[in-house]
């Protein structure tokens, strides 16, 4: 077919689909966008499912949780109250002993050693593969990385028994070194959220825009200078993201504490990382996998340490907040 | 208006820039004349900025980029094996096209340079921050607020700041990249007087594609022009050479090249 149009002649294709056919005026009269409005609930009603769920799970843990500190022991007194729950230093649930020190310990020495392999080496990974790799290097590590993330947690929890577990022992010996205990299932753990924090704080490293790298270098820093002075303050509220995302998976991660780290509380003071003990996660999977019966007491204290956790990584997030908005600069 | 020829400040001799062996720029040479202001003008994609960034070796940082020639700085080929980039940029320092002020306060950000070479004591950097503040025209419009954040200025104020911040460091050529090609004509008009308050204690070489503005500020003017090649397999390879240099009157009332003449009639570009 032969156009016979002319450069900047007008077709009438285009009128036709916006005139009314009825008088041949412009068509700018309402109409109804029933697909729009469709879409629009849709994405409303995902948003509603999420924050429906969490405020769900919030409350069936918390009314249950409400239970165990109901619970009347033999005597007509409370089995355990809120004072003793978050003070006691022992729990054993047959003894009706229900401190969640012991546990609590655990989850913060397992997280503390996790974060201490994990917060400097991803962030020295990140800072490489953001300002010093160069473009090959940084395209064939970032998946790489990205792929590390995704590995089961199970794989690292038999890591740390056959492997992470028998270095320590060598180093330290046998005397020292239990064959489960906190440092080994920590160490591990570290190695398991390196690649999340390494990935997330390149990208926050990437997203900091060159402009403010080259007045940086224009004024004769060097790149150090430039990385730590410009790059990373810039980053901050990023980097924080993810050291939060880190912590919080080693709070909640369960399957290398349940494997690697023991199979019963253990209260020690000072805080002792070679001997088993059970984290706030481990008592959970630990004790939900044995037969339990439903509204016993040992069935309520794990809502009340399940509800203890989501508090706890909640503070940890409102206080990351709280540090992001002090410290950052905002570049945008 | 200048017939003499004073002590320069740079001498580009036989400048090459390269972008992965890809020729970019071909054979500038030049002098830049100390406390003058040199125009670099010419069409987009001439290499004027490329030839900019070569003077204080900010091309080193962009990958694949390789420079040819000699940029004699004191009588030190800038290019040499001896030579160390990070002091260079310390000595000639930049304004860029977009300003560029860190998210850090109006003090942090003029005493960046300062602490960078080691200026820790508060009162030197007090009186640093204060009087190169002052040298850009802005001490008024924020001697109240220093612990404001440089992004919350205007694009003016925010440009201003940015020369406080490189003339913090009292470099002795400062380089602009169309300094004023991102604010409106108050701003611009603004950042004009300034550079020739500045031109009396620095050399300046600006890049601009504003052809009056080069009039009313430069002293000289360096055109840049495009030079075209097809290659084998019909593809058109492209590079900027220096076109005609002259002193600023000079080039724009009497043009040598008739390239020249059509480029600052507004002819093409």
């Amino acid at each position: 077919m032969q156009s016979e149009l002319q450069i900047g002649q007008k077709s009438a294709v285009i009128a036709r689909v916006l005139v009314n056919e009825a008088d041949g005026s412009p068509r700018i009269e309402k109409r109804a966008r029933l697909f729009d409005d469709f879409i629009r609930y849709v994405l409303l009603f995902c948003g509603i499912v999420s924050i429906f769920t969490t405020v769900g799970i919030v409350i069936v843990l918390g009314r249950e949780s409400l239970l165990l500190f109901s619970t009347l022991d033999a005597q007509g007194q409370p089995v355990v109250t809120l004072g003793e729950f978050f003070t006691s230093t022992s729990w054993q649930p047959a003894g009706l002993k229900f401190g969640i020190l012991p546990l609590l310990e655990s989850t913060l020495m397992t997280s503390f050693m996790a974060m201490l392999v994990a917060l400097p080496l991803g962030l020295g990974a990140a800072v490489y593969l953001s300002e010093y790799a160069s473009a090959r290097v940084q395209n064939t590590l970032k998946p790489v990385l990205e792929i590390l993330a995704g590995i089961p947690t199970v794989v690292y929890g038999y890591f740390a028994i056959t492997f992470m577990t028998p270095l320590l022992q060598g180093l330290f010996g046998r005397d020292t070194v239990q064959f489960y205990n906190t440092a080994s299932a920590g160490l591990v753990m570290g190695i398991m959220i390196l690649p999340t924090i390494a990935s997330m704080s390149e990208d926050a490293l990437s997203a900091v825009p060159r402009h403010l790298r080259e007045a940086s270098y224009g004024l004769g820093a060097t790149k150090f200078e430039t990385v730590s002075k410009v790059v990373l303050p810039a980053a901050l509220s990023g980097i924080v993201a993810a050291a939060i995302v880190g912590i919080s998976r080693a709070v909640g991660e369960t399957m290398i504490v349940a494997l690697a780290a023991g199979a019963g509380p253990n209260w020690t003071m000072p805080p002792n990382f070679f001997v088993a003990a059970e984290t706030i996660t481990g008592h959970i999977a630990r004790i939900s996998g044995g037969d339990l019966s439903y509204n016993s007491v040992d069935y309520n204290s794990l809502f009340a340490l399940g509800f203890a956790l989501f508090i706890f990584t909640l503070a940890l997030n409102l206080i990351s907040r709280f540090i992001t908005n002090r410290f950052r600069e905002a570049y945008q | 208006m200048i017939t003499t020829n004073g002590a320069t400040a740079l001498d580009l001799r036989h400048v090459k820039v390269f972008y992965n062996e890809k020729l970019a720029v071909d054979d500038v040479s030049i002098p830049v004349y100390k406390n003058k202001i040199t125009a670099f003008i010419g069409p987009s994609g001439c290499g004027k900025s490329t030839v900019l960034r070569s003077i204080n070796r900010m091309n080193d940082l962009i990958p694949g980029a390789r420079v040819e020639g000699q940029v004699l700085y004191h009588n030190k080929n800038l290019y040499g094996d001896n030579v160390d980039p990070v002091e260079v940029r310390r000595r000639i320092g930049m304004v860029f096209q977009k300003p560029n002020p860190f998210p850090k306060s109006i003090y942090d950000n003029v005493a960046y340079g300062p602490r960078l070479l080691g200026i820790r004591d508060k009162r030197t950097l007090d009186e640093i921050v204060e009087r190169s503040i002052k040298g850009a025209y802005l001490w008024d419009e924020v001697k109240g607020d220093l612990k404001k954040s440089g992004l919350a200025l205007s694009g003016g104020q925010q440009q201003r700041l940015c020369i406080a911040r490189t003339i913090a460091v009292e470099p002795d050529v400062i380089l602009m990249d169309e300094p004023a090609s991102a604010l409106d004509p108050i701003a611009t008009q603004a950042i004009e007087e300034l550079m020739k308050e500045l031109v009396k204690q620095y050399t300046i070489v600006i890049v601009t594609h504003n052809m009056q503005q080069a009039q009313r500020v430069s002293d000289y003017t360096a055109f840049y022009s495009i030079r075209k090649a097809e290659e084998s397999g019909g593809q058109e390879r492209r590079w900027g050479v220096l076109g005609e240099y002259a002193p600023t009157d000079q080039l724009f009332s009497n043009p040598k090249s008739e390239e020249t003449e059509r480029y600052i009639r507004g002819e093409f570009g």
